[in-house]
Order: C-alpha cells, then sequence, then structure tokens
C-alpha cells in the first residue's frame, strides 16, 4: 500500500488530522474526585471510574450529566472548549473541573 | 453537678443538639458503630414515609437517594463490625435519636402535599447538619479502630453530601 502514507502526508500537510483523542480517566474514591482538575481537549474522552459503593454523577450546572454507579464507571466525550465546573448531584459538596482546549 | 449538666443539657436542647447530649462521655467502638448505623437507619425509614406521602418527583427522588446511600452506608459498617468482631451496643444516644425521630415522623404523618414536602426536606437539612456535628465533634474523635474511624469520616462526607443536597430541594420548594 504505497499510497497510504502520501495520503496521510498530505492530510497532515493541509491539518486535517487532528491530534490523537485521549481518553482521561478520573477516580472517584470517598466521595473525591481525583484529580480534581483535569486538562484535555475537545475530542477527548473522559472516563469517571467509581471505587465507592454510592452512586455519583458528574454534572454541570445547566449542561450535561453523567452517571457514574457504584463500583463503575460513566464517560463523556467533550465536544466543546472551555473550563467547566462540574459536581456529583447527590453528593454537591464532591466537585470537580475539565479545562478543556479546543 | 446536676444543675450544671442540667443547664448544660438544656443549652444543647436549644442549639438543637438534643439527642446527642445525653452522651456526656466519650462513647465507645461498640456505641458509636450502634449510633452511626441507628442514624442511618433512621434516615431510611423518614425517606420511606416521604416515597409513601409525597407527590414531589424531586422530594421523591431525594428520599431515593437517601435510601441507597444509607442503606450502602450500613453494608459497610456490618461487614465492618463483623470483621472486627464488635457487637453494636445500645446506647443513650442511639435512644434518644429513635424517640426524636419517632416524634418527627409522627408529626409528618398528619401533614399532606407541600405541606408534608416542606416539613420532610426541612427537617432532611436539620437531622444531616445534627449528625454531622455528631461526627465531626464526638463519633470521629472518639472512635479507637482505625477503619471504623475511616469508615465515619465517610459517612461524614455522605451526610455532608446530603445536607447540601437537601438544602437544594428545599430551596426548590419555595
Amino acid at each position: 500500500m504505497p499510497k497510504r502514507p502520501l495520503w496521510i502526508a498530505m492530510m497532515l500537510a493541509v491539518g486535517i488530522i487532528p491530534a490523537q483523542a485521549e481518553t482521561i480517566r478520573v477516580t472517584i474514591d470517598k466521595l473525591v474526585f481525583s484529580p480534581a482538575t483535569v486538562g484535555a481537549k475537545v475530542g477527548d474522552t473522559i472516563e469517571w471510574v467509581n471505587k465507592d459503593m454510592f452512586a455519583h454523577t458528574a454534572t454541570v450546572k445547566g449542561g450535561w450529566e453523567v452517571m457514574i454507579p457504584p463500583k463503575k464507571s460513566g464517560s463523556l466525550t467533550l465536544k466543546a472548549a472551555g473550563p467547566v465546573d462540574y459536581f456529583c448531584r447527590f453528593h454537591p459538596n464532591m466537585k470537580g473541573r475539565l479545562v478543556v482546549a479546543p | 453537678m446536676l444543675i450544671r449538666y442540667t443547664a448544660a443539657l438544656a443549652a444543647l436542647l436549644l442549639l438543637g443538639t438534643a439527642p446527642f447530649a445525653q452522651a456526656a462521655d466519650k462513647p465507645t467502638d461498640p456505641q458509636i458503630a450502634h449510633i452511626a448505623y441507628t442514624a442511618g437507619v433512621l434516615d431510611v425509614e423518614a425517606a420511606k414515609q416521604a416515597i409513601k406521602k409525597s407527590k414531589n418527583k424531586e422530594v421523591v427522588d431525594f428520599a431515593k437517594d437517601m435510601i441507597r446511600d444509607h442503606e450502602a452506608v450500613n453494608v459497610q459498617a456490618l461487614d465492618l463490625v463483623k470483621k472486627l468482631k464488635v457487637t453494636p451496643e445500645n446506647n443513650a444516644t442511639s435512644k434518644a435519636l429513635t424517640k426524636a425521630a419517632e416524634e418527627e415522623r409522627a408529626k409528618l404523618a398528619k401533614l399532606k402535599g407541600a405541606a408534608f414536602d416542606k416539613a420532610y426536606v426541612d427537617n432532611e437539612v436539620a437531622y444531616h447538619k445534627q449528625v454531622d456535628g455528631a461526627l465531626e465533634t464526638l463519633l470521629i474523635p472518639s472512635a479507637q479502630n482505625a477503619e471504623l474511624k475511616s469508615l465515619l469520616e465517610t459517612g461524614l462526607k455522605i451526610f455532608q453530601g446530603h445536607e447540601q443536597h437537601a438544602e437544594h430541594v428545599a430551596g426548590m420548594l419555595k
């Protein structure tokens, strides 16, 4: 397949191929999001891994919400740039922040 | 001495921390385990009453959250006492908490609709605040076993979360 490298090189040259999307893990243990703040970019996926026996959510006021069942995980692919603060709707004392680059 | 104790009790009653006022001495681990477990069971019972009586979705959802969390904490508490071979010991604080909860349930049983919702949620705010205070100032500092202390600390975060959640629901009812 000699044509493919050229094809990729052309796409790279015009900036069509975006940077590789990543999955960033946030652990929940004893009602704490860790790390509390994560840097990411649009297209990345945040995966919340819940080690607690309690259900949690990652909720943005007036925005999205991800349900994170006990001992399970929940994820979200980031669609918009900007910093967002989120909290757990069941335990509003649990807070986290995502700083999303374009 | 009796006068001083009575005065202190009266002061605590005014502050709304009555059930914990009777625990003049530091509670032991078996007593702490019993108090923490009882506090969870009582909130589950209050929630069951709310699910039966309320027609407000926010209130019913909140009550379901309370049942789910407190039952999960109490499963952990039972596993821990079994592991530690501790038999939870009934005590004056647990009895006072139970009596206060029974009185509240009887009071709430007479209410209907929005009046019930408001009274239930307001009591949830007050109840969680009271248990938070007891965990912070009495139960956690008194606990001897490190695992029990750690579970109580998680319990405190759960109760503080519920207090804020209840305040949020109370705000929506206004």
